[in-house]
């Protein structure tokens, strides 16, 4: 009896992932076909298309890419820069911003809260922001315009505030009784026993920053400022960019793999840092309740 | 005898069930009340003085610009400047509302993001049951990662994805297409294929998310519910009808309430990049969102796209509050607020 009902457990799981490989495969495919493109010769892609290997297969992509580096290794700087300084600029402020909000001496925290949530209800809109940050501001081509306005999302905040808010409160109170000062506490206390939280919003950061394009697209005219993502943006329309920059005389540019080599480049760390980090996504995404979209 | 789990304990819980130490913490609401401390206390300035920073950031980028929201009723003049240009009243919503333009973008925007909700929801909820039953636990972690990797992609690439399986002259679908000798289809001009192409993008990119929230949801429902189902001569069916759908609804309720909230956010990178402004299907693909940007960019003109902005996040705003408030008389414990 018992054995027969694994049986059928197991014949059933035997379904299922037969059932979800296609689906599988679709989530794939996409993928695979640009690493295709980009490894295929330029002249077969251009008249053979897309497809699933590489009807002749070439390095020269890459080549070129290794050849004159400067167009993409800007742009790898430019969002390399915004990734990091932005990631820890915003860990900095939003748990600085949800650990008052948690502790239950703070009087102002339920005002704190509204002020930070509020914002998740209604906005300004665009317009009034482009205005703001071009004509107040003046951030128009500065590279703080890719980061400033990424630093407090209050989804995450709510995350952070959520698992402060789990520490127990009599260690705050030892700590304070032993003469500790608030930024202390938090500090050496608070921060230090919120690390998978930390981690977790540490890296929903990066990633929001890495494939940001909006923020680009809107402020950013000076090409030595494109972060990699608005490069490829506006590489899919035109390989002016490309040819502008190339030295790579005597022969053509091999523009269609060259955009999408350059395409798996951009991909290549989120793959590689996917394979890691996931796990602490899918915490992230379960610990803090649901993200907007 | 009624089933239900608090969403916000499940979430806290969680993690720490996964990191191995199963450790109740308390939950965000619903927790016993503490005995309540001195109104004020001395760490009142140190605390306000920590959160500075945030503060300033959100008022800055959050709520300077909702001031901004007067230029909807003004005609703007970059000479004159926010304050100093004069008021035209409600010109700019009649000229927006009488253009066209608006209620091709606002049906597209509640229509399309309609379409991605219901696609989005019922699919993961599908696949993150099937998953369920997977017990080789290797191959249910590998599916997962798989179908949560597009969530880690971005929009540009997306359209890259799109742009090289659609493109009319070496796009890979018309490569099948001509392959099983058919006729080679020019995607990007016809407006009528774009509701689906859009549907299955988001969908694309969206699944994996929901099936990991989903499938946490089921992984937290104790196995004791399922040996009482089949006590009672429960089949497999009656077991998802009667068990684990009850208990990720609040799961559900949440998501779709949250998605109906935004429904007049158009997700902008998606479209920006997906649609990349073909002019020939704008019919079925242009939304608040690009139409603004296209506006503010392309044609710089300000005022309609404040008229468009301000619509939106007037609707939005109701939006949420109305379905806030639905949540609070089916659920109270999972009003966001």
């Amino acid at each position: 009896m018992k054995l027969g009902y694994r049986n059928q457990k197991r014949g059933r799981a035997a379904i299922i992932i037969i059932v979800l490989l296609p689906v599988c495969v679709a989530c794939l495919v996409p993928l695979w076909i640009i690493i295709a493109a980009s490894f295929t010769d330029n002249a077969r892609l251009s008249a053979d298309g897309y497809r699933l290997l590489p009807s002749k297969l070439s390095l020269e992509a890459y080549r070129y890419l290794l050849v004159k580096p400067n167009l993409i290794l800007t742009a790898y700087k430019v969002s390399l820069f915004t990734t990091v300084v932005g990631t820890v600029l915003a860990l900095f402020a939003m748990s600085t911003l949800a650990y008052p909000m948690s502790r239950r001496s703070f009087r102002f925290r339920n005002v704190l809260s509204f002020f930070v949530f509020f914002t998740m209800l209604f906005n300004g809109g665009l317009v009034p922001t482009y205005i703001l940050i071009t004509r107040y501001l003046h951030l128009k081509n500065n590279i703080f315009v890719l980061i400033l306005p990424l630093l407090v999302n209050p989804f995450y905040v709510l995350l952070l505030r959520t698992y402060f808010r789990g520490l127990p409160d009599d260690l705050f109170d030892a700590a304070k009784l032993d003469g500790a000062g608030e930024f202390r506490v938090f500090a050496q206390i608070a921060v230090p026993l919120s690390t998978p939280a930390l981690a977790t919003v540490g890296l929903l950061c990066m990633l929001d920053l890495w494939n940001n394009m909006y923020l680009a697209l809107l402020y950013i005219d000076e090409k030595t400022l494109y972060p990699l993502q608005y490069l490829l943006y506006t590489l899919i329309d035109s390989m002016n960019m490309i040819q502008e920059g190339a030295t790579y005389t005597g022969t053509a540019t091999p523009y269609l793999s060259v955009r999408m080599a350059m395409a798996v480049l951009a991909i290549a760390p989120v793959l590689l840092s996917f394979l890691f980090i996931q796990r602490y996504f899918v915490r992230g995404i379960t610990l803090g309740g649901l993200k907007g979209d | 005898m009624q089933i239900s789990i608090d969403f916000w304990t499940l979430n806290v819980i969680l993690p720490n069930v996964d990191s191995g130490t199963a450790k109740l913490a308390p939950a965000a609401t619903g927790a016993p009340a503490k005995i309540r401390r001195r109104r004020t206390s001395p760490s009142n300035l140190p605390l306000l003085a920590m959160s500075t920073p945030g503060i300033l950031l959100v008022f800055v980028f959050s709520y300077l610009p909702m001031a901004g929201i007067i230029l909807a009723f003004k005609n703007f003049s970059a000479a004159s400047g926010v304050f100093g240009s004069p008021w035209v009243g409600l010109a700019n919503f009649a000229f927006l509302f009488t253009s066209g333009a608006a209620w091709r973008i606002i049906r597209n925007t509640v229509f399309l993001n309609f379409l991605f909700m219901v696609a989005a929801q019922v699919c993961s909820i599908c696949v993150a049951l099937l998953l369920n039953e997977i017990y080789e636990r290797f191959v249910a972690k590998l599916y997962q990662s798989i179908l949560f990797f597009p969530h880690f992609i971005s929009f540009v690439l997306v359209g890259y994805f799109v742009y090289a399986f659609l493109n009319a002259d070496s796009g890979f679908v018309n490569n099948i297409l001509v392959a099983l000798g058919m006729q080679k289809v020019a995607w990007y001009s016809h407006a009528q294929y774009w509701t689906a192409i859009l549907v299955l993008v988001s969908l694309w990119k969206g699944l994996g998310y929901f099936t990991v929230i989903y499938l946490a949801g089921m992984v937290a429902i104790s196995p004791e519910y399922y040996e009482a189902a089949r006590m009672d001569g429960g089949s497999k069916r009656h077991e998802v009808w009667y068990v684990t759908l009850p208990f990720i609804r609040p799961l559900i309720i949440i998501n779709v309430l949250l998605t109906v909230g935004r429904i007049f956010f158009a997700n902008f990178d998606l479209f920006y990049n997906t649609v990349r402004d073909t002019g020939l299907i704008l019919q079925t693909t242009d939304v608040i969102d690009t139409y603004v940007v296209r506006s503010l960019r392309v044609l710089g003109d300000f005022n309609m796209a404040a008229a468009a902005g301000v619509f939106q996040a007037v609707c939005g705003f109701l939006l949420v509050v109305a379905s806030n408030w639905l949540v609070r008389r089916m659920d109270p414990e999972h009003a966001l607020f």
